[in-house]
């Protein structure tokens, strides 16, 4: 069993949000940088059923050298194999392409992908995948098994959830649920620095998406208190003054 | 060239998210002067089609094969790319949910063409680019972006446009595409619909319990609010994780984004990953007791209790109000 996991590099979910060149770049002053953790997810989830079945685990990013420290954390939790495409990751559809392009050569079962990043969150690098390489793809999906042949998953379609099957090769996008993260072995972070990680070049591609300028919100108001003793208030409050009820 | 939009057909009717994206997309296309162009998906009543024209939709195609009647993202990849191909459209539209999800991207791959989601403003458009604002970072910050491809597809937030509704028809004309065996890629061998529920990213109020809340057992006074509000429920990350309620309700950075009118934070303490999928909405109430709890911070309005207490008050103020 061959499985890719796509991975992207995101600031750590208590980063404080600013911006810096005139709010045109995101300040990555003291940010630290962790595996989007929807593709953690996916990655443990893959690893628990290699466990089961046996296989290659591989890890791919398309990233600079500064992810390199991210897919040997991917190494410490259980990735056997790593990929990084030596390229800034412009937008969702330069990424993809890449991904895709380096995928097709790669005799996957299945491939991982999370639902969205949790920094720019485009939901698409997946799908693009999927499409470039003209397989099923299934966005959203909070649980996963296979048998070896068949995977069967949940997906969370708006209002309900479905379960489907589906044959390799296909790609799921993951999202919570699936499993929980592990924190790595003293083994893992042993073997971690001697797994195999190869570094190649992009092809083409164009990118369609840039972000001129960021704005953070408005800062909110004070918070308007209501005695306890006197709740129904509240009540009165979100009907006649804030009318939201 | 004709603004395209998707509009989401769900199980017979057309949800409100689908129906603000086609007023959505009729103002882009009057931006243009162009027309709009809706496309569904499946059996659906004549009378439904026609009123998407109350939205803003000229024309609506119609493909009701048999063949669709699961979601699968190639087949009906297929049909928008049809779609598109048959009306020349140049912008295409959609909710950002789950189908804007499935079938945006392989569209973006089959296209060529660039896709702005979760976005929050009509776009400004100058020759052939188009610029747009859309959220980033969990609704932490805003970002104008700018899309250049010849074709576009957009992701409109739900609940971020409230349609003017007009008594105008749209025309109806049904349409189909040969669908081939290599169109479909999985079976569907269970559905699940909670069809007497308000769906979480729909709802214009949520009541959402955290960890304070102690037992799922203690979730029953915040369904009989939610009842009588007309609100979809949701939870914290750890209510999700211990299974007191299902990870389909868990709002946050890693779960989903909510941006209600009324967000009730309830024995929730306010971390920053919560707050992330939550402070879209227009009004947040907190409930907790302690009075340092962050999500104060983030609150509106705020009452320092114990929700055993406070919530029975408020569910009797609430019925009092309805009467
Ligand atoms: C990578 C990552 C991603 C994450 N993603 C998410 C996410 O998407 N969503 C999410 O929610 N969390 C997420 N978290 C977890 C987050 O950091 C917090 O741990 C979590 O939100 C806390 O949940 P809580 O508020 O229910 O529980 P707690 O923090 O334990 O808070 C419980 C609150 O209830 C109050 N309370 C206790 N008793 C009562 C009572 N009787 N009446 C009223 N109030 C009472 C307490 O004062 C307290 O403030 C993530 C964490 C990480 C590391
Ligand atoms: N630079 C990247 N390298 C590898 N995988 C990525 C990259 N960016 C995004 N992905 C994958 O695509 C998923 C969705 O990302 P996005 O479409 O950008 O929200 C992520 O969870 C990753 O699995």
């Amino acid at each position: 069993m061959n499985v890719l996991i796509c991975i992207a590099k995101v600031p750590d979910t208590t980063t404080k949000i600013t911006f810096t060149e005139n709010n045109t770049q995101f300040n990555t002053d003291r940010v630290q940088w962790v595996i989007n953790p929807l593709d953690e997810f996916a990655l443990t989830r893959a690893i628990e059923i290699k466990e089961a079945l046996g296989g290659t685990i591989t890890v791919m990013n398309v990233g600079l050298a500064d992810t390199e420290p991210l897919i040997r954390k991917a190494f410490a939790i259980g990735a056997d194999e790593g990929i990084r495409i030596n390229a800034e990751p412009t937008d969702c559809f330069f990424v993809a392409s890449q991904i895709a392009h380096y995928a097709k050569e790669g005799n996957y079962d299945y491939i991982f992908a999370g639902r969205e990043t949790t920094d720019y969150e485009g939901a698409q690098v997946g799908g693009i995948v999927a499409e470039f390489m003209g397989i099923p793809f299934i966005a959203g999906v909070p649980k996963f098994d296979y048998d070896g042949t068949t995977a069967t998953m949940e997906r969370e379609i708006e209002g309900g959830k479905e379960v489907i099957t589906v044959n390799p090769p296909f790609l799921a996008s993951i999202q919570e649920g699936v499993t929980e993260p592990r924190i790595p072995s003293m083994r893992g972070i042993m073997s971690a620095r001697t797994k195999p990680l190869t570094v190649v070049e992009p092809v083409e591609a164009g990118s369609f998406v840039g972000v001129n300028s960021y704005e953070l919100p408005p800062a909110k108001g004070d918070c308007k208190y209501v005695d306890a003793e006197n709740s129904e208030e509240l009540i009165n409050l979100l009907h006649n003054e804030a009318k939201v009820i | 060239m004709a603004v395209l939009v998707y509009a989401d057909n769900s199980g017979g009717s057309v949800p409100n998210s689908a129906l603000e994206a086609v007023y959505y997309a009729s103002k882009v296309a009057a931006e243009k002067g162009t027309e709009t162009i809706a496309v569904v998906i499946g059996a659906l009543d004549n009378a439904i089609l026609e009123s998407l024209g109350n939205y803003g939709a000229d024309k609506v195609l119609h493909y009701s094969d048999d063949k669709l009647s699961d979601f699968d993202s190639q087949s009906y990849t297929r049909v928008v790319s049809d779609a598109i191909n048959s009306t020349g459209a140049n912008v295409i539209i959609f909710s950002h949910n789950y189908a804007s999800k499935s079938i945006g991207p392989r569209l973006s791959a089959k296209l060529q063409a660039g896709m702005a989601v979760a976005v929050m403003g009509l776009p400004k458009i100058d020759g052939d680019s188009l610029t747009i604002r859309r959220t980033v970072y969990a609704g932490k910050a805003f970002a104008d972006v700018t899309i250049s491809s010849a074709i576009k597809i957009i992701a409109v937030t739900p609940n971020a446009f409230s349609p003017e509704v007009t008594d105008k028809k749209a025309a109806v004309e049904p349409a189909s595409v040969d669908l081939t065996d290599s169109d479909f890629g999985m079976k569907i061998t269970d559905t699940n619909k909670v069809t007497d529920k308000v769906s979480l990213t729909e709802a214009t109020v949520v009541i959402s319990g955290g960890r304070g809340l102690k037992d799922a057992s203690n979730w029953d006074m915040l369904e009989e609010m939610a009842d009588m509000l007309g609100a979809a429920t949701a939870c914290s990350k750890p209510v999700a994780d211990m299974g007191w309620r299902p990870h389909s309700e868990h709002v946050g950075q890693t779960g989903i984004t909510v941006r209600p009118n009324l967000y009730f934070a309830i024995g929730i303490s306010g971390a920053i990953q919560h707050l992330a999928g939550v402070n879209g909405s227009k009004i947040i109430v907190a409930i907790n007791t302690d009075s340092e709890a962050p999500i104060f911070k983030a609150a509106d309005y705020g009452i320092i209790g114990d929700a055993f207490e406070v919530v029975p008050r408020l569910n009797t103020a609430i019925k009092n109000l309805n009467g």
